[in-house]
């Protein structure tokens, strides 16, 4: 029995480790976010309210960019929305090993991001699982909340954005972001009919108007792609660097 | 509209989508056609938005700067399986490089 306690302690100190080391890897990141939020105009608070409030990378990113390039408010948050879809996927399955109820649920629904589920998910049994889920997803929210307000901070303090080229560093992060995503035939058929879409509309809408137009690429290839494949695997939770 | 009436909002909508999945009963989503439009709705958007990011220019011109530069300096250290830091960093300074030198 000891020895089965102890193997059990060994493998939950093990999940401890995974998830604080995801949360350090992963908050470091936000730096770049505050930086590029203060770049695209938002106050310090705002920007610390999308760490804290939206807890999402992509979408966070996105609104800002979008922002940053005079988009309007409502396409940006239609694109931020739409990029968040997916938590509600993994929610789906978070759901099932978590059995959260009332305010619990509550804080484990803003903590389902990429990396809290791909931890959570990996490990074989459902005590691990729950702790694999609530420590990365803590960390996470940790480390990306306080390296967003120190890029913020920094940012704040560099001036003019484009001189430091903070506006390509926005297309570089989102770069980061798609890459993993490019591993499949049906992500990288997605990719260039998106990225084609965006560049013929770039010059007959409005700013931000695009990117959703973007979106329905993955509509297109989902629905060619259906009856070649019999379930999909692709953007499996924890292939992004981000929330 | 107001900046922080769009931060709140999106934040908002960020934690319902979040939170409809512990709500939402799990067949409903289950469809092998929507679980496969929604799990290539990144790559799409993402996709998009580097185009805008890139070569987007004021009024919807198309514009050819030293954004795009930045971009290819990403994609070959992400080829490269360079981090996350460090591909965003390289684009930023790419950029403010070739800016700094009067080439764009």
């Amino acid at each position: 029995m000891t020895s089965d306690q102890a193997v059990c302690d060994a493998r939950r100190k093990e999940v401890v480790r995974q998830g604080i080391s995801v949360g350090v890897a992963t908050g470091l990141s936000g730096v770049s976010f505050g930086a590029l939020a203060v770049a695209a105009g938002l106050s310090v608070l705002q920007t610390q309210a999308l760490s804290l409030l939206m807890f999402t990378g992509g979408s966070q990113f996105a609104l800002v960019g979008i922002l940053a390039a005079g988009g309007s408010g409502a396409s940006a948050i239609a694109t931020s929305s739409l990029l968040g879809i997916r938590n509600g996927l993994y929610a789906l399955q978070t759901s099932q090993f978590l059995q959260a109820r009332g305010l619990r649920r509550l804080l484990a629904a803003h903590i389902t991001i990429d990396e809290s589920t791909a931890v959570g998910i990996a490990q074989k049994e459902r005590p691990l699982q729950r702790v694999g889920f609530w420590v990365t997803g803590l960390a996470v929210l940790a480390g990306w909340n306080l390296m967003t307000l120190v890029g913020a901070l920094v940012g704040n303090a560099l001036g003019e954005p484009e001189t430091w080229g903070l506006d390509a560093a926005a297309a570089g992060a989102f770069c980061a972001l798609l890459w993993p995503r490019l591993q499949t035939g049906d992500g990288r058929a997605t990719a260039v009919l998106a990225a084609f879409i965006a560049l013929i509309t770039i010059p007959l809408v409005p700013a931000g108007i695009p990117v959703i137009l973007a979106a329905l690429a993955a509509v297109v290839v989902g629905l060619m792609a259906h009856g070649r494949h019999e379930r999909g695997e692709d953007g499996l939770p924890g292939s992004d660097p981000l929330p | 509209m107001n900046t922080w009436v769009t931060v709140l909002a999106a934040c908002a909508l960020a934690f319902l989508l979040k939170l409809s999945g512990y709500f939402v009963p799990a067949r409903l989503m289950e469809g092998p056609r929507t679980s496969r439009i929604s799990a290539l709705l990144p790559a799409a958007l993402l996709a998009g938005l580097i185009v805008t990011q890139t070569v987007a220019g004021s009024g919807g011109r198309i514009v050819l700067d030293a954004r795009v530069a930045a971009v290819a300096v990403a994609a070959i250290l992400l080829w490269r399986k360079a981090n996350f830091l460090v591909v965003v960093g390289a684009a930023a300074a790419t950029a403010a490089l070739l800016r700094l030198s009067g080439w764009t």
